[in-house]
Protein backbone atom coordinates (compact mmCIF):
# COMPACT_ATOMS: atom_id res chain seq x y z
CA UNK A 1 0.00 0.00 0.00
CA UNK A 2 2.84 2.35 0.85
CA UNK A 3 4.11 1.87 -2.68
CA UNK A 4 1.08 3.75 -4.01
CA UNK A 5 2.22 6.76 -2.02
CA UNK A 6 5.89 6.77 -2.89
CA UNK A 7 5.78 5.84 -6.58
CA UNK A 8 4.63 9.37 -7.50
CA UNK A 9 7.63 11.04 -5.90
CA UNK A 10 10.40 9.75 -8.13
CA UNK A 11 9.76 6.55 -10.06
CA UNK A 12 6.61 7.79 -11.80
CA UNK A 13 6.95 11.50 -11.17
CA UNK A 14 4.14 13.15 -13.15
CA UNK A 15 6.33 15.89 -14.59
CA UNK A 16 9.80 14.50 -15.03
CA UNK A 17 8.83 10.95 -16.00
CA UNK A 18 5.25 11.00 -17.31
CA UNK A 19 5.50 14.56 -18.71
CA UNK A 20 1.92 15.55 -17.99
CA UNK A 21 0.71 18.83 -16.51
CA UNK A 22 3.45 20.96 -17.96
CA UNK A 23 1.63 24.30 -18.25
CA UNK A 24 1.45 25.14 -14.53
CA UNK A 25 4.97 23.77 -14.04
CA UNK A 26 6.32 26.49 -16.26
CA UNK A 27 3.92 29.29 -15.47
CA UNK A 28 3.89 29.21 -11.68
CA UNK A 29 7.57 28.54 -10.98
CA UNK A 30 8.78 32.14 -11.04
CA UNK A 31 9.20 31.92 -7.29
CA UNK A 32 9.17 29.08 -4.77
CA UNK A 33 6.22 30.63 -2.94
CA UNK A 34 4.04 30.46 -6.04
CA UNK A 35 5.21 26.94 -6.80
CA UNK A 36 4.37 25.76 -3.28
CA UNK A 37 0.89 27.29 -3.49
CA UNK A 38 0.30 25.64 -6.85
CA UNK A 39 1.54 22.30 -5.54
CA UNK A 40 -0.78 22.47 -2.54
CA UNK A 41 -3.74 23.27 -4.80
CA UNK A 42 -2.98 20.26 -7.00
CA UNK A 43 -2.54 17.95 -3.98
CA UNK A 44 -5.88 19.08 -2.56
CA UNK A 45 -7.78 18.62 -5.82
CA UNK A 46 -6.09 15.32 -6.67
CA UNK A 47 -6.72 13.75 -3.23
CA UNK A 48 -10.38 14.82 -3.15
CA UNK A 49 -11.15 13.84 -6.73
CA UNK A 50 -9.36 10.49 -6.45
CA UNK A 51 -11.24 9.64 -3.24
CA UNK A 52 -14.68 10.58 -4.56
CA UNK A 53 -14.17 8.92 -7.94
CA UNK A 54 -13.00 5.76 -6.24
CA UNK A 55 -16.10 5.87 -3.99
CA UNK A 56 -18.53 6.15 -6.88
CA UNK A 57 -16.62 4.04 -9.39
CA UNK A 58 -19.21 1.25 -9.39
CA UNK A 59 -22.16 3.65 -9.78
CA UNK A 60 -20.98 5.60 -12.85
CA UNK A 61 -21.92 4.00 -16.19
CA UNK A 62 -18.91 3.31 -18.41
CA UNK A 63 -20.11 5.43 -21.34
CA UNK A 64 -20.38 8.73 -19.49
CA UNK A 65 -17.54 8.30 -17.03
CA UNK A 66 -15.27 11.02 -18.44
CA UNK A 67 -17.90 13.82 -18.21
CA UNK A 68 -18.72 12.62 -14.69
CA UNK A 69 -15.05 12.78 -13.67
CA UNK A 70 -14.76 16.25 -15.17
CA UNK A 71 -17.75 17.52 -13.18
CA UNK A 72 -16.37 16.06 -9.93
CA UNK A 73 -12.95 17.58 -10.61
CA UNK A 74 -14.48 20.94 -11.56
CA UNK A 75 -16.38 21.03 -8.27
CA UNK A 76 -13.22 20.57 -6.22
CA UNK A 77 -11.29 23.04 -8.35
CA UNK A 78 -13.98 25.65 -7.71
CA UNK A 79 -13.75 25.07 -3.95
CA UNK A 80 -9.96 25.31 -4.01
CA UNK A 81 -10.13 28.43 -6.19
CA UNK A 82 -12.40 30.19 -3.71
CA UNK A 83 -10.30 29.13 -0.71
CA UNK A 84 -7.10 30.34 -2.36
CA UNK A 85 -8.59 33.64 -3.46
CA UNK A 86 -9.37 34.59 0.13
CA UNK A 87 -6.41 33.03 1.95
CA UNK A 88 -3.34 33.69 -0.19
CA UNK A 89 -1.39 36.96 -0.26
CA UNK A 90 -2.36 39.09 -3.23
CA UNK A 91 0.96 38.85 -5.07
CA UNK A 92 0.77 35.04 -5.10
CA UNK A 93 -2.88 34.72 -6.08
CA UNK A 94 -2.36 37.29 -8.84
CA UNK A 95 0.46 35.24 -10.31
CA UNK A 96 -1.47 31.98 -10.13
CA UNK A 97 -4.71 33.62 -11.35
CA UNK A 98 -5.81 31.64 -14.38
CA UNK A 99 -3.82 28.52 -13.54
CA UNK A 100 -6.00 27.59 -10.58
CA UNK A 101 -9.18 27.11 -12.69
CA UNK A 102 -6.98 25.45 -15.30
CA UNK A 103 -6.28 22.59 -12.87
CA UNK A 104 -9.51 21.14 -14.32
CA UNK A 105 -7.77 20.40 -17.59
CA UNK A 106 -4.50 19.39 -15.95
CA UNK A 107 -3.79 15.99 -17.45
CA UNK A 108 -2.47 14.60 -14.13
CA UNK A 109 -5.87 14.76 -12.46
CA UNK A 110 -7.88 13.11 -15.22
CA UNK A 111 -5.09 10.61 -15.86
CA UNK A 112 -5.08 9.44 -12.24
CA UNK A 113 -8.89 9.32 -12.20
CA UNK A 114 -9.08 7.18 -15.32
CA UNK A 115 -5.98 5.10 -14.75
CA UNK A 116 -6.05 4.53 -11.00
CA UNK A 117 -9.03 5.77 -8.98
CA UNK A 118 -11.61 4.12 -11.23
CA UNK A 119 -10.04 0.70 -10.60
CA UNK A 120 -8.74 0.78 -7.03
CA UNK A 121 -9.95 1.03 -3.44
CA UNK A 122 -10.60 4.34 -1.71
CA UNK A 123 -7.56 4.18 0.57
CA UNK A 124 -5.21 3.30 -2.27
CA UNK A 125 -6.66 6.09 -4.42
CA UNK A 126 -6.21 8.64 -1.64
CA UNK A 127 -2.58 7.58 -1.20
CA UNK A 128 -2.05 7.67 -4.95
CA UNK A 129 -3.44 11.21 -5.07
CA UNK A 130 -1.20 12.26 -2.21
CA UNK A 131 1.85 10.70 -3.84
CA UNK A 132 1.23 12.01 -7.33
CA UNK A 133 0.37 15.47 -5.96
CA UNK A 134 3.51 15.30 -3.83
CA UNK A 135 5.57 14.35 -6.86
CA UNK A 136 4.11 17.30 -8.75
CA UNK A 137 4.93 19.62 -5.84
CA UNK A 138 8.49 18.31 -5.65
CA UNK A 139 8.96 18.87 -9.37
CA UNK A 140 7.57 22.42 -9.43
CA UNK A 141 9.63 23.27 -6.35
CA UNK A 142 12.76 21.95 -8.06
CA UNK A 143 12.14 24.08 -11.16
CA UNK A 144 11.21 27.09 -9.02
CA UNK A 145 14.30 26.67 -6.82
CA UNK A 146 16.61 26.91 -9.83
CA UNK A 147 14.71 29.82 -11.32
CA UNK A 148 14.48 31.79 -8.10
CA UNK A 149 18.02 31.14 -6.90
CA UNK A 150 19.76 31.90 -10.17
CA UNK A 151 17.27 34.35 -11.58
CA UNK A 152 16.61 36.39 -8.46
CA UNK A 153 19.24 35.36 -5.91
CA UNK A 154 16.66 34.43 -3.27
CA UNK A 155 15.09 31.35 -1.65
CA UNK A 156 11.45 31.77 -0.59
CA UNK A 157 12.04 35.52 -0.82
CA UNK A 158 15.15 35.48 1.45
CA UNK A 159 18.33 36.91 -0.02
CA UNK A 160 21.17 34.39 -0.40
CA UNK A 161 24.11 36.73 -0.93
CA UNK A 162 24.54 40.47 -0.86
CA UNK A 163 26.68 40.84 -3.96
CA UNK A 164 25.00 38.75 -6.62
CA UNK A 165 24.03 39.83 -10.09
CA UNK A 166 20.90 37.80 -10.90
CA UNK A 167 20.31 36.27 -14.33
CA UNK A 168 16.92 37.91 -14.71
CA UNK A 169 15.97 36.06 -17.87
CA UNK A 170 15.38 32.88 -15.85
CA UNK A 171 12.40 34.45 -14.11
CA UNK A 172 10.90 35.41 -17.50
CA UNK A 173 9.12 33.04 -19.87
CA UNK A 174 12.18 31.77 -21.84
CA UNK A 175 13.99 30.83 -18.64
CA UNK A 176 11.19 28.48 -17.64
CA UNK A 177 11.55 26.42 -20.81
CA UNK A 178 15.34 26.31 -20.62
CA UNK A 179 15.46 25.34 -16.94
CA UNK A 180 12.90 22.57 -17.40
CA UNK A 181 14.75 21.27 -20.48
CA UNK A 182 18.07 21.19 -18.64
CA UNK A 183 16.53 19.52 -15.57
CA UNK A 184 14.92 16.85 -17.76
CA UNK A 185 18.22 16.25 -19.53
CA UNK A 186 20.06 16.00 -16.19
CA UNK A 187 17.60 13.44 -14.79
CA UNK A 188 17.75 11.41 -17.99
CA UNK A 189 21.55 11.52 -17.94
CA UNK A 190 21.52 10.16 -14.39
CA UNK A 191 19.16 7.30 -15.16
CA UNK A 192 21.08 6.44 -18.33
CA UNK A 193 24.32 6.29 -16.37
CA UNK A 194 22.73 3.90 -13.89
CA UNK A 195 21.65 1.59 -16.72
CA UNK A 196 25.09 1.71 -18.34
CA UNK A 197 26.88 0.86 -15.08
CA UNK A 198 25.19 -2.56 -15.06
CA UNK A 199 25.27 -3.33 -18.75
CA UNK A 200 28.33 -4.88 -20.28
CA UNK A 201 29.91 -2.31 -22.53
CA UNK A 202 32.88 -3.52 -24.59
CA UNK A 203 35.78 -1.11 -24.53
CA UNK A 204 36.15 0.67 -27.86
CA UNK A 205 39.12 -0.55 -29.83
CA UNK A 206 41.62 2.31 -30.18
CA UNK A 207 42.34 3.55 -33.66
CA UNK A 208 45.74 2.50 -35.02
CA UNK A 209 47.24 5.96 -34.76
CA UNK A 210 45.86 6.73 -31.32
CA UNK A 211 47.95 4.24 -29.36
CA UNK A 212 51.20 6.09 -29.82
CA UNK A 213 49.70 9.30 -28.47
CA UNK A 214 48.50 7.71 -25.23
CA UNK A 215 51.65 5.70 -24.74
CA UNK B 1 -15.85 49.34 -32.37
CA UNK B 2 -12.72 48.23 -34.19
CA UNK B 3 -10.14 50.39 -32.45
CA UNK B 4 -8.96 47.60 -30.12
CA UNK B 5 -8.66 45.01 -32.88
CA UNK B 6 -5.03 45.63 -33.94
CA UNK B 7 -3.78 45.55 -30.37
CA UNK B 8 -5.76 42.40 -29.63
CA UNK B 9 -4.51 40.62 -32.74
CA UNK B 10 -0.83 41.61 -32.42
CA UNK B 11 -1.00 41.07 -28.68
CA UNK B 12 -2.32 37.55 -28.81
CA UNK B 13 -0.26 36.34 -31.80
CA UNK B 14 3.13 37.87 -31.03
CA UNK B 15 3.45 39.64 -27.68
CA UNK B 16 1.43 37.36 -25.43
CA UNK B 17 1.69 34.26 -27.59
CA UNK B 18 -0.24 31.53 -25.78
CA UNK B 19 2.54 28.97 -25.91
CA UNK B 20 5.67 31.08 -25.75
CA UNK B 21 4.66 33.77 -23.26
CA UNK B 22 1.63 32.49 -21.36
CA UNK B 23 2.46 28.76 -21.10
CA UNK B 24 -0.93 27.59 -22.34
CA UNK B 25 -1.35 24.44 -24.42
CA UNK B 26 2.11 23.03 -23.75
CA UNK B 27 1.20 19.33 -23.68
CA UNK B 28 0.04 19.22 -27.34
CA UNK B 29 2.83 21.64 -28.22
CA UNK B 30 5.55 19.29 -27.01
CA UNK B 31 3.80 16.07 -28.04
CA UNK B 32 2.75 16.86 -31.60
CA UNK B 33 5.31 19.38 -32.83
CA UNK B 34 7.78 16.80 -34.12
CA UNK B 35 6.33 16.65 -37.68
CA UNK B 36 5.18 19.66 -39.70
CA UNK B 37 1.95 18.17 -41.09
CA UNK B 38 0.95 16.86 -37.66
CA UNK B 39 1.66 20.29 -36.17
CA UNK B 40 -0.46 21.98 -38.79
CA UNK B 41 -3.45 19.64 -38.29
CA UNK B 42 -3.29 20.08 -34.53
CA UNK B 43 -3.02 23.85 -34.91
CA UNK B 44 -6.00 23.99 -37.28
CA UNK B 45 -8.17 21.85 -35.00
CA UNK B 46 -7.25 23.95 -31.94
CA UNK B 47 -7.89 27.24 -33.77
CA UNK B 48 -11.31 26.01 -34.85
CA UNK B 49 -12.37 24.89 -31.38
CA UNK B 50 -10.94 28.01 -29.73
CA UNK B 51 -12.97 30.30 -32.00
CA UNK B 52 -16.19 28.37 -31.34
CA UNK B 53 -15.49 28.16 -27.61
CA UNK B 54 -14.84 31.90 -27.40
CA UNK B 55 -18.21 32.59 -29.01
CA UNK B 56 -20.25 30.24 -26.80
CA UNK B 57 -18.53 30.98 -23.49
CA UNK B 58 -18.74 34.75 -24.01
CA UNK B 59 -22.51 34.49 -24.54
CA UNK B 60 -22.92 32.22 -21.49
CA UNK B 61 -20.81 34.49 -19.31
CA UNK B 62 -22.50 37.71 -20.33
CA UNK B 63 -26.09 36.53 -20.25
CA UNK B 64 -26.03 33.86 -17.55
CA UNK B 65 -23.01 33.81 -15.27
CA UNK B 66 -21.76 37.29 -14.46
CA UNK B 67 -23.35 39.51 -11.80
CA UNK B 68 -26.41 41.38 -13.11
CA UNK B 69 -26.65 39.12 -16.13
CA UNK B 70 -29.87 39.42 -18.11
CA UNK B 71 -31.03 35.83 -17.72
CA UNK B 72 -30.24 35.74 -14.00
CA UNK B 73 -32.45 38.75 -13.41
CA UNK B 74 -35.28 36.99 -15.23
CA UNK B 75 -34.86 33.64 -13.51
CA UNK B 76 -34.06 34.66 -9.95
CA UNK B 77 -35.85 37.99 -9.63
CA UNK B 78 -36.22 39.08 -6.02
CA UNK B 79 -33.34 36.97 -4.67
CA UNK B 80 -29.68 37.73 -3.98
CA UNK B 81 -28.45 35.60 -6.87
CA UNK B 82 -28.43 38.25 -9.65
CA UNK B 83 -26.26 40.54 -7.51
CA UNK B 84 -23.64 37.91 -6.71
CA UNK B 85 -23.71 36.12 -10.06
CA UNK B 86 -23.08 32.44 -10.65
CA UNK B 87 -19.62 33.04 -12.05
CA UNK B 88 -17.60 32.08 -8.96
CA UNK B 89 -19.50 28.84 -8.43
CA UNK B 90 -20.35 27.57 -11.88
CA UNK B 91 -17.91 29.12 -14.32
CA UNK B 92 -15.25 26.39 -14.37
CA UNK B 93 -17.72 23.52 -14.62
CA UNK B 94 -19.89 25.20 -17.26
CA UNK B 95 -16.94 26.15 -19.45
CA UNK B 96 -15.33 22.74 -19.45
CA UNK B 97 -18.63 21.01 -20.20
CA UNK B 98 -19.34 23.45 -23.04
CA UNK B 99 -15.90 22.80 -24.50
CA UNK B 100 -16.30 19.04 -24.20
CA UNK B 101 -19.71 19.16 -25.90
CA UNK B 102 -18.39 21.47 -28.60
CA UNK B 103 -15.49 19.18 -29.40
CA UNK B 104 -17.90 16.27 -29.66
CA UNK B 105 -20.18 18.24 -32.00
CA UNK B 106 -17.32 19.35 -34.19
CA UNK B 107 -16.15 15.76 -34.43
CA UNK B 108 -19.60 14.48 -35.48
CA UNK B 109 -20.08 17.34 -37.95
CA UNK B 110 -16.72 16.84 -39.63
CA UNK B 111 -17.17 13.07 -39.82
CA UNK B 112 -20.50 13.49 -41.64
CA UNK B 113 -19.88 16.55 -43.81
CA UNK B 114 -16.16 16.96 -44.46
CA UNK B 115 -14.59 13.49 -44.15
CA UNK B 116 -11.33 14.65 -45.73
CA UNK B 117 -10.80 17.21 -43.00
CA UNK B 118 -11.94 14.70 -40.39
CA UNK B 119 -9.32 12.20 -41.45
CA UNK B 120 -6.56 14.79 -41.28
CA UNK B 121 -7.41 16.20 -37.85
CA UNK B 122 -9.79 13.61 -36.43
CA UNK B 123 -7.43 11.95 -33.97
CA UNK B 124 -6.45 15.31 -32.50
CA UNK B 125 -9.98 16.44 -31.77
CA UNK B 126 -10.72 14.41 -28.58
CA UNK B 127 -7.43 15.62 -27.10
CA UNK B 128 -8.47 19.25 -27.44
CA UNK B 129 -10.95 19.04 -24.55
CA UNK B 130 -8.04 18.82 -22.13
CA UNK B 131 -5.97 21.43 -23.95
CA UNK B 132 -5.58 24.25 -21.48
CA UNK B 133 -5.28 26.83 -24.27
CA UNK B 134 -9.00 26.41 -25.04
CA UNK B 135 -10.22 26.81 -21.47
CA UNK B 136 -7.56 29.48 -21.06
CA UNK B 137 -8.90 31.62 -23.90
CA UNK B 138 -12.44 31.25 -22.57
CA UNK B 139 -11.32 32.50 -19.14
CA UNK B 140 -9.18 35.31 -20.56
CA UNK B 141 -12.11 36.47 -22.70
CA UNK B 142 -14.52 36.71 -19.80
CA UNK B 143 -13.82 36.88 -16.09
CA UNK B 144 -10.02 37.20 -16.33
CA UNK B 145 -10.11 39.83 -19.10
CA UNK B 146 -8.10 42.99 -18.48
CA UNK B 147 -10.84 45.09 -20.07
CA UNK B 148 -14.38 44.06 -20.91
CA UNK B 149 -14.50 42.61 -24.41
CA UNK B 150 -17.37 42.68 -26.87
CA UNK B 151 -18.55 39.48 -28.52
CA UNK B 152 -16.66 40.27 -31.74
CA UNK B 153 -13.47 41.07 -29.83
CA UNK B 154 -13.74 37.84 -27.87
CA UNK B 155 -14.17 35.77 -31.04
CA UNK B 156 -11.28 37.58 -32.75
CA UNK B 157 -9.09 37.02 -29.72
CA UNK B 158 -10.03 33.33 -29.72
CA UNK B 159 -9.29 32.92 -33.42
CA UNK B 160 -5.97 34.73 -33.34
CA UNK B 161 -4.87 32.98 -30.17
CA UNK B 162 -5.30 29.80 -32.19
CA UNK B 163 -3.30 31.32 -35.03
CA UNK B 164 -0.54 32.19 -32.56
CA UNK B 165 -0.60 28.61 -31.26
CA UNK B 166 -0.38 27.27 -34.82
CA UNK B 167 2.49 29.66 -35.60
CA UNK B 168 4.48 28.44 -32.60
CA UNK B 169 3.73 24.79 -33.50
CA UNK B 170 4.85 25.25 -37.11
CA UNK B 171 8.06 27.09 -36.19
CA UNK B 172 8.91 24.43 -33.62
CA UNK B 173 8.13 21.53 -35.94
CA UNK B 174 10.51 22.98 -38.54
CA UNK B 175 13.25 23.15 -35.95
CA UNK B 176 12.53 19.68 -34.58
CA UNK B 177 12.45 17.99 -37.98
CA UNK B 178 16.01 19.16 -38.52
CA UNK B 179 17.10 18.33 -34.98
CA UNK B 180 15.86 14.75 -35.35
CA UNK B 181 18.47 14.13 -38.07
CA UNK B 182 21.38 15.39 -35.98
CA UNK B 183 23.54 13.38 -33.65
CA UNK B 184 22.45 14.82 -30.32
CA UNK B 185 23.81 13.58 -26.95
CA UNK B 186 21.42 10.95 -25.68
CA UNK B 187 20.11 12.67 -22.52
CA UNK B 188 19.08 15.70 -24.55
CA UNK B 189 17.26 13.82 -27.29
CA UNK B 190 13.54 14.51 -27.73
CA UNK B 191 11.68 16.54 -25.12
CA UNK B 192 14.62 18.20 -23.28
CA UNK B 193 16.01 19.65 -26.48
CA UNK B 194 12.51 20.67 -27.57
CA UNK B 195 12.15 22.63 -24.33
CA UNK B 196 15.49 24.35 -24.72
CA UNK B 197 14.65 25.20 -28.33
CA UNK B 198 11.29 26.58 -27.26
CA UNK B 199 13.07 28.66 -24.65
CA UNK B 200 15.33 30.19 -27.28
CA UNK B 201 12.30 30.89 -29.47
CA UNK B 202 10.51 32.47 -26.52
CA UNK B 203 13.59 34.65 -26.01
CA UNK B 204 13.20 35.91 -29.58
CA UNK B 205 9.48 36.51 -29.04
CA UNK B 206 10.32 38.46 -25.88
CA UNK B 207 11.56 41.15 -28.24
CA UNK B 208 7.96 41.83 -29.26
CA UNK B 209 7.09 42.79 -25.68
CA UNK B 210 8.29 46.33 -26.32
CA UNK B 211 5.60 46.73 -28.95
CA UNK B 212 2.75 46.70 -26.43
Amino acid sequence: MLKELTKGFFKRNPIFVLMVGLCPTLATTTSMKNALAMGMAVIAVLCCSNTIISLVRRVIPKGVRIPCYIVIIAAFVTIVEMLMKYSLPLEVSEKLSIFIPLIVVNCIILYRAEDFASKNSVAASLLDGLGMGGGFTLAVLAVAAVREMVGNGTVFGLKLATAYNPVAVLTLAPGAFIVLGLLLAFLRWRSLRKVKAYAFVPAPRPAPGAQEVTA
Amino acid sequence: MFEHMPSIIIGVVLINNFVLAQFLGLCPFINSSDKTDKAFSMGAAVTFVMTMASFVTWLLYTYLLKPDAWLLKKLFAGTMIPQIGLQAVLQTAVYILVIAALVQLVEIFLKKKIPVLYRSMGIFLPLITTNCAVLGVALLNTSYAKMQLTLLEAVVQGFFAGIGFTLAMLLMSGVRERLSRLNVPEPLRGAPLAFIGTGLMALAFLGFAGMG
